[in-house]
């Protein structure tokens, strides 16, 4: 019929952003297309209170949601301030790109991203204390994160007996 | 000098001859970016882009011809609210180019034919709209567009086609009028006259039974909500009435008034209204949402009213604006927000009715409710010194009237409103009235996005009794003081049998121990179902599992086996639901979750022997509706096994006929034919069945439905009492509400309900809503 406009299909919420999974088992270009099929996102910037009921309740307003899997804390298996969430199909998972990334649960900015798909030892977070790797070198003090990073932890009781 | 040549050879020796090949792509992208851009925010005028675009396009029409005809052609598809910048383009393209004109006329009625036939009919309105601005920049004769309009409103002479085909050839035409009515009755006053009386004469006769299960608010007042057609009827009566003085619309062709006068025109080819097919998809009837006129917006300007033609374009242009950029909610935001012509128009107030117009849009919005939140958010981001405002004052007014606000919408508020945390005000405490109720489901569904303290502490002291339940689990067995319950002692066995990881059989054998309430010592019936059993059974497994939703989940899947053992009748499995429902009556949210287990499917109505005033929980509604949807992607699934079923066959006979007379590929070939053969045979029984379960599903909700409708209305008319109880609105409203979410599926058993259930001897105040709803597509 007539053409179609590339200027006019723009979907910039949905594309993949330029995170990899350092520990994804195969080359860049399998991983690229894994997400690019994706029905399965990360979340993150959760406070570790978060439910899964909760996380289920925001997730579901873009379409049925299979599966909900909160990341945990490696040593502790506390949850850690993240998640995964698969839908049943890609179209749910993308209007969850375009109209849930970015908004807030439990009163902090979520930020979602394609996933290759949820593999077994994904579900925990890769930091040297067990949580996620952003919470070991944090300056701030965030007390749905546990309060102060690991590091900053670290250097403040370090400080604290050197003091006394 | 040096620097450009080795950028130009970063590719070696490769890069000039690749960039020779590429450069049309890279031509044709950039008029598309062009074209697709004129018109946005520039430090140049419009009339100078528009200047400057027309010279750049007369210089590449030589080579570049059916590229910028198939992209003009676009444009006036899917950019409808930039209608007029571009037939000024091609006003003055025409002006330099004649035959160029020509040929984008034909290209267009080209477009309008392949548009007609593939049901895109919303699309088919841009383009004759298109077709009649063009009128206005002198690319079209006016008497042949007049001609085109006595074409289509002739359709309204047919017989025997279905009421939505003759309404979309009327609303073509009037809503063209607002664009081109004052040059066409310039031109051919007689003619249009003797059309808009047909038209007056059509819109007298036609049928408006559909009209009650559209509206959002059942009162009048204070705005009526009016049939799409009568509305847009009594706006073109106004503008006629104001010799078509139209002052909104932008029109860059005025100011090249000079030029295009000099150009030629082209007349229209004859255009017949291609006739009425069996598969054919009109568009659905709507009604008008209004909540806001000029006694809204305090200071600023005047909201046109609701029959002037201006309230109708600038409604049109917002809801096309939502329609381009809905999968970019900031974009949205902006465009909606840069709106033409703001400077005179309310336009928050405009931006807010429009959107919640759609959101309330019956039957369902023409966007994922979602998306409506966050457009909004976005909103007030950009505006955040006014638009809040005029969203608050929205939702205090949509509060106040919620007493006769469609249930569908009062839901869908519902969602809006806890994604956008507004404070609601309460005023009187009797739990089954609209207000009370929204309110309570409003806290309830608030605290699923975060925690029962959180409630507690936000909400003030007034609104208490309204707070939800802390959802904590009603176990029965819980502790010493239920010892004396039958099936306790039970319990606890079973209870460490599942902690010690005891196998199917064992458990089993345990609760082969629980005597059976229901059988007497000489029923010789065999195994009816035990629900003492079940209740233990289930009670103990859930309360080991009730961590969170994947811990019940995974419980459920792992003792799947025993349940369907206890469950084999069907009042087995009515005693699940029971049960699940009894074990988290204070956390409805996992209410809905439980609910969704396929093999419970067709049960779900047992919800419904429950008080009434359960009835009237939002989640029973999302388990049932939830349930439905799991259905319907069940037939999907197995239907589309089919058809790659059949393409692959197709496939495969098609390769055995090119391929040639191998003996030895022949009976290979032959054989799997044959297998792929009985395969779909299988999925056909498969998908027959799957249909037939469908069909089972919405006779048995729809009969429900009739059983307590029937009820309720014997025991007020016996009694000599209203039937209009706030729970008899509720039901006929879900009920309603049944039909429109799922139309697309039940339009498919409309033969059966009507032969089976929805008969003449029905109640008149149950078929009516029946009959509304096939009136939606008649």
């Amino acid at each position: 019929m007539s053409a179609k406009l590339n200027a006019l299909n723009s979907d910039s919420y949905t594309e993949v952003s330029q995170y990899r999974d350092q520990h994804f088992k195969g080359n860049r270009y399998e991983q690229e297309k894994l997400l690019k099929q994706s029905n399965t996102l990360y979340v993150g910037n959760l406070s570790f209170y978060t439910t899964e009921e909760q996380v289920h309740e925001l997730f579901a307003k873009c379409g049925d949601v299979k599966r909900i899997i909160i990341g945990l804390d490696k040593i502790k298996k506390t949850a850690c301030g993240f998640c995964f969430v698969e839908y049943y199909t890609r179209g749910d998972a993308e209007n969850a790109m375009r109209f849930v990334n970015g908004t807030r649960l439990d009163d902090r900015i979520i930020r979602t991203d394609w996933d290759a798909g949820f593999k077994e030892g994904r579900q925990y977070g890769r930091g040297k204390s067990g949580g996620q790797v952003r919470d070991e070198y944090r300056q701030d003090y965030d007390p749905a994160r546990g309060g102060y990073g690991k590091l900053a932890q670290q250097q403040r009781s370090t400080e604290a007996r050197n003091t006394f | 000098m040096s620097r450009r040549r080795h950028s130009d050879e970063n590719d070696g020796g490769q890069a000039h001859k690749r960039r020779r090949t590429s450069e049309p792509i890279e031509i044709e992208d950039r008029l598309e970016s062009l074209i697709c851009r004129v018109g946005e925010k520039s430090t140049s005028s419009l009339e100078s882009n528009l200047e400057g675009l027309a010279g750049v396009l007369e210089a590449d029409l030589p080579n570049y011809k059916n590229k910028i005809l198939r992209i003009l052609c676009s444009v006036a598809r899917l950019l409808p609210e930039k209608l007029t910048v571009y037939t000024t383009l091609v006003g003055l393209l025409n002006a330099r180019n004649y035959n160029f004109g020509g040929e984008f006329v034909e290209a267009m009625i080209r477009q309008l034919k392949e548009t007609l036939k593939n049901n895109l009919y919303n699309e088919a309105v841009y383009l004759v709209r298109f077709l009649s601005d063009l009128v206005n920049c002198h690319v079209i004769a006016a008497p042949s567009m007049v001609a085109m309009f006595e074409n289509f409103i002739s359709v309204t002479q047919e017989e025997d086609v279905p009421q939505v085909r003759l309404d979309w050839f009327v609303y073509v035409v009037l809503s063209c009028l607002p664009w081109v009515g004052k040059e066409l009755y310039e031109k051919k006053d007689v003619e249009m006259d003797r059309l808009l009386s047909q038209i007056e004469g059509y819109l007298k006769r036609r049928v408006k039974t559909h009209v009650p299960m559209l509206q959002v608010w059942t009162a009048e007042k204070p705005h009526p909500q009016e049939e799409y057609l009568d509305c847009l009827w009594a706006q073109i009566q106004k503008l006629k009435k104001d010799r078509w003085q139209e002052r909104h619309i932008l029109r860059p062709y005025i100011a090249f008034d000079s030029v295009l006068c000099e150009a030629l025109q082209h007349n229209l080819p004859p255009f017949t209204p291609p006739g009425h097919m069996p598969d054919a998809q009109y568009p659905m009837p709507r009604v008008i949402f209004r909540m806001f006129d000029y006694t809204d917006a305090p200071e600023g300007p005047v909201m046109p009213g609701s029959h002037s033609v201006e309230r109708f374009v600038i409604e049109e242009n917002l809801h096309c604006i939502i329609k381009t950029h809905w999968k970019e909610r900031k974009t949205c935001a902006a465009q909606l927000l840069s709106y033409p012509g703001k400077n005179k128009i309310p336009l928050n107030y405009h931006i807010v009715e429009v959107i919640f117009a759609e959101l309330f849009q019956l039957p369902s919005p023409p966007h994922i409710d979602v998306m409506y939140t966050s457009l909004l958010i976005e909103l007030c981001k950009l505006q955040p010194g006014s638009l809040p405002q005029v969203l608050a004052q929205a939702t205090e007014m949509l509060y106040m009237r919620l007493d006769t606000m469609n249930t569908s919408c009062i839901d869908r508020f519902i969602y809006q409103l806890v994604c956008s945390s507004f404070e609601a005000d309460c005023l009187t405490l009797d739990l089954d009235k609209p207000k009370p109720k929204f309110v309570k489901e409003v806290l309830e569904k608030s605290m699923r996005l975060s925690y029962h303290q959180r409630i507690v502490d936000i909400v003030p002291a007034t609104f208490s009794a309204l707070i939800p339940a802390d959802p904590i689990f009603t176990f029965k067995y819980e502790d010493e003081s239920a010892s004396t319950l039958p099936g306790y002692a039970t319990s606890v066995t079973v209870s460490n049998a599942i902690k010690n990881r005891a196998s199917n059989e064992e458990i089993l054998a345990i609760l082969k121990e629980v005597p059976n309430p229901n059988q007497e010592d000489d029923d010789d019936e065999g195994e009816s179902f035990n629900p003492l059993k079940i209740d233990v059974f289930l009670q103990t497994l859930l309360h080991l599992a009730a961590k969170s939703f994947s811990h019940s989940f995974s419980a459920l899947g792992k003792f799947h086996e025993i349940l369907k053992t206890l469950t084999e009748s069907d009042e087995g499995k009515l005693h699940i639901l029971k049960v699940v429902y009894e074990v988290w009556r204070n956390h409805p949210q996992c209410d809905c979750f439980h609910g969704e287990e396929r093999q419970l499917i067709c049960e779900v109505s047992s919800c419904w022997n429950e008080p009434p005033l359960i009835f009237c929980r939002l989640f029973i509604w999302e388990i049932l509706h939830s349930t439905i949807r799991k259905m319907n992607k069940h037939v999907q699934k197995i239907q589309k096994e089919l058809e790659e079923a059949k393409e692959k066959l197709e496939k495969q006979q098609n390769k055995r006929r090119d391929s040639g007379e191998d003996e030895d590929m022949e009976k290979n070939s032959e054989d799997e034919e044959g297998q792929l053969e009985e395969q779909i045979e299988r999925l056909q029984e498969k998908v027959e069945s799957a249909q037939s379960e469908q069909k089972n599903l919405f006779l048995v909700i729809f009969q429900r439905f009739i059983m307590l409708l029937t009820e309720h209305l014997v025991r007020c008319e016996t009694g000599s009492v209203d039937i209009s109880t706030p729970w008899y609105k509720n039901c006929i409203e879900r009920l309603q509400q049944v039909f429109l979410m799922h139309h697309v599926t039940i339009q498919q058993y409309m033969g059966t309900l009507e032969n089976l259930l929805f008969t003449a001897e029905l109640d008149h105040h149950i078929l009516a809503v029946y009959q509304q709803f096939c009136a939606l597509q008649l």
